[in-house]
């Protein structure tokens, strides 16, 4: 057991390294150089005028003059401290900015996530249990528009109707809690739709098992049979793709907080992408694949108390 | 894998009584089940167009699906035919009219008219999403094959760097690959094309690792078939089917994918139509002019349920 654990992470530390170095490559490979990168945002987005002296002082202030080989050294080593440098954009330390925006981020993934266990949990009853066959579809068409809606659609459609139209709640900010019900809904959608598709799934195949008639024959009641004995089986795909569900609402985030204007990790990525400000790109991979990597290594660990059949064994 | 459902199971007598629901698979019948057209003699194209015509009278949500896809693809090829006017032309007199009979989907605040943005909108993002789907299907060909087929450290390697790839959520790495290559419609299918690859890889490795255990694989080899001849006529023809399907999947998610990305702003530039790019210029309107968000936001939506239900239509028909 815990032999798996240390492999496991120690495979994990070789592809967020291996992320790592490829963010590093990556920057090294794109037209134009970082510095008059820097010196073209310093200066208002105006490429021209960019002096010769001042490029190569910024360059040596940055180490960008150094052989490739200690640029990366240096660069991995201060990764490891969370130190990502500073923004090309404005200058401030990328961890502090990331500390930053992380609070709101966090709550509207929190809650964003658990709507999508709530929401993913009772489609996915009510699409395989519900007495009435009309609804059964009904539920199950609702789960592919929440997959094939774009979320940046679905977010305007709610501002539209529930802001606009009926003035439940605010649009835009992140200032109290009512502003975080329609961002996370419209998050929370997609990620809900696979969610209720994978249990729906899990659940029509553990019906079906023989390990059901006998619950069912020796007199256990249809609740008990679903709750205890059929969906822990169906829940095992839906497990499986957690740390991938996760990445897809921290991704979605991108687009949901640029759409109600929400100061969190997510619109810094908007904004570093659009300014092409490198070491916060990074930054965000680094901490998304570190994010990939610990979820994946907790359902891993979580698999044998759902379902006891399954033995970890290093690979 | 089918989601078929045991009738005799107690549970699902009760709860499964109509199988043919529209809006999921409808469970597929028994393997044994003679009325299955998938699964009829499929000798010659024609008895095989029977059966697809078959399937399709049989599901009229699919046949929806592939009508809807087909006008789609005419708008893509011919989209003057659809939609005479330029997609460009401003009218400033006729600025932010709601629809009606001379504007079917209303106007913009230049007073452009927005039916024949949406279809040459539609044009710009299947053609994106198009040119994505290539890309991942090609390049995941070319690593899945030589990691499966030469096994070892180039496996292990090329599988590492997929890993990586897969570890990074989708969008972050499609923005973090246009964010090096520039904006643009061509930079975002490409950007798209790569966060795709991964899922091509996998499948097709897993694909040739089938085949490499199979006896005609090995007699190929035995009677000294060379290489290319090898990937050429046992290899990649046998591999083909379940590529083909995950790439009628993709579709649609690659349709999302460019279509956010140029809702960010990192697509199409301004004045061209982009389904996208439409619904983030209606925003501003939101309050007064719902149309400009809702039609281009339909015709994503439409796309990507058409090509998802006839991704997943091909999934239960194709793969043996």
């Amino acid at each position: 057991m815990r032999r798996y654990v240390l492999v496991r992470l120690a495979n994990g530390l070789i592809v967020l390294w291996a992320a790592l170095s490829l963010s590093f490559l990556v920057l090294h490979l794109v037209p134009g150089d970082p510095v008059s990168i820097m010196l073209r945002s310093a200066g208002g987005g105006d490429p021209v005028g960019v002096d010769r002296a001042q490029a190569d002082a910024l360059r040596a202030e940055l180490g960008l003059d150094r052989p490739l080989y200690a640029q990366y050294a240096d660069f991995v080593s201060r990764a490891l401290t969370l130190d990502f440098g500073t923004s090309f954009g404005t200058g401030d330390e990328v961890a502090a900015m990331l500390g930053r925006a992380l609070p709101s981020t966090l709550e509207l993934a929190t809650a964003s996530l658990l709507l999508t266990a709530v929401l993913g949990v009772a489609a996915a009853l009510a699409a395989t249990l519900a007495p009435w066959a009309p609804l059964r579809n009904a539920v199950l068409s609702g789960t592919v528009a929440g997959i094939s809606l774009p979320s940046f659609w679905t977010a305007i459609l709610l501002i539209q109707v529930f802001s606009f139209g009926l003035g439940w709640f605010p649009a835009y900010g992140d200032s109290d809690t009512s502003r975080l019900v329609l961002p996370a809904i419209a998050l929370a959608l997609p990620s809900a739709g696979v969610l209720a598709q994978l249990l729906a799934k899990g659940l029509r195949m553990a019906l079906a098992e023989p390990y059901v008639r006998t619950a069912r024959a020796k007199g256990a009641g249809r609740l008990r049979t679903v709750w205890t004995h059929a969906f822990r089986n169906a829940s095992i795909p839906a497990l499986t793709m957690l740390g991938m569900m996760i990445g897809n609402i921290l991704a979605g985030a991108i687009i949901t907080e640029t759409v109600f204007a929400r100061a969190g990790i997510g619109r810094l990525t908007a904004d570093a992408i659009a300014d092409q400000d490198f070491p916060v790109i990074r930054a965000i991979i680094f901490l998304a694949g570190a994010l990939y990597v610990v979820v994946n290594l907790a359902v891993d660990l979580i698999y044998p108390k759902v379902d006891p059949r399954i033995v970890l064994q290093p690979a | 894998m089918s989601a078929d459902i045991d009738r005799s199971s107690p549970m699902t007598l009760t709860t499964e009584q109509d199988p043919r629901q529209p809006g999921r698979p409808p469970a597929p019948p028994a393997p044994a089940a003679p009325a299955d057209p998938g699964q009829e003699q499929t000798h010659g194209r024609a008895a095989r167009l029977r059966a697809a015509l078959g399937t399709l009278a049989a599901h009229p949500g699919l046949l929806l699906a592939v009508l809807y896809l087909a006008l789609i693809l005419a708008w893509t090829l011919a989209p003057s035919l659809f939609a005479g006017t330029d997609p460009l032309r401003t009218d400033p007199a006729a600025s932010l009219t709601p629809p009606g009979a001379d504007h079917w989907f209303g106007t913009d605040n230049l007073g452009r008219d927005l039916y024949t943005r949406v279809v040459h909108g539609t044009r710009t993002s299947l053609t994106a999403a198009l040119i994505a789907v290539s890309l991942s299907l090609l390049a995941g060909t070319v690593l899945g094959v030589l990691s499966g087929y030469l096994g070892g450290w180039v496996d292990q390697t090329l599988m590492r760097c997929v890993e990586v790839l897969i570890v990074i959520p989708g969008l972050l790495l499609s923005l973090a690959v246009v964010s090096i290559l520039g904006f643009g419609v061509t930079n975002v299918a490409i950007a798209v094309g790569i966060s795709g690859i991964p899922a091509f890889a996998r499948v097709i490795r897993a694909e040739v690792l089938r085949i490499r255990s199979s006896v005609y694989f090995r007699a190929a080899v035995t009677s000294g078939t060379r290489t290319p001849v090898i990937l050429l006529r046992h290899v990649l023809p046998n591999a083909s089917q379940p590529v083909l399907v995950l790439a009628a999947l993709e579709i649609g998610g690659a349709v999302l994918s460019v279509s956010a990305l140029s809702f960010l702003g990192y697509g199409a530039a301004p004045p061209a139509p982009e389904l996208g790019a439409m619904v983030s210029q209606g925003r501003d309107y939101i309050s007064t002019a719902w149309w400009l968000t809702t039609f281009p936001g339909l015709a994503i939506a439409l796309i990507v349920l058409c090509a998802n239900r006839i991704g997943r239509a091909l999934e239960r028909t194709g793969v043996r």
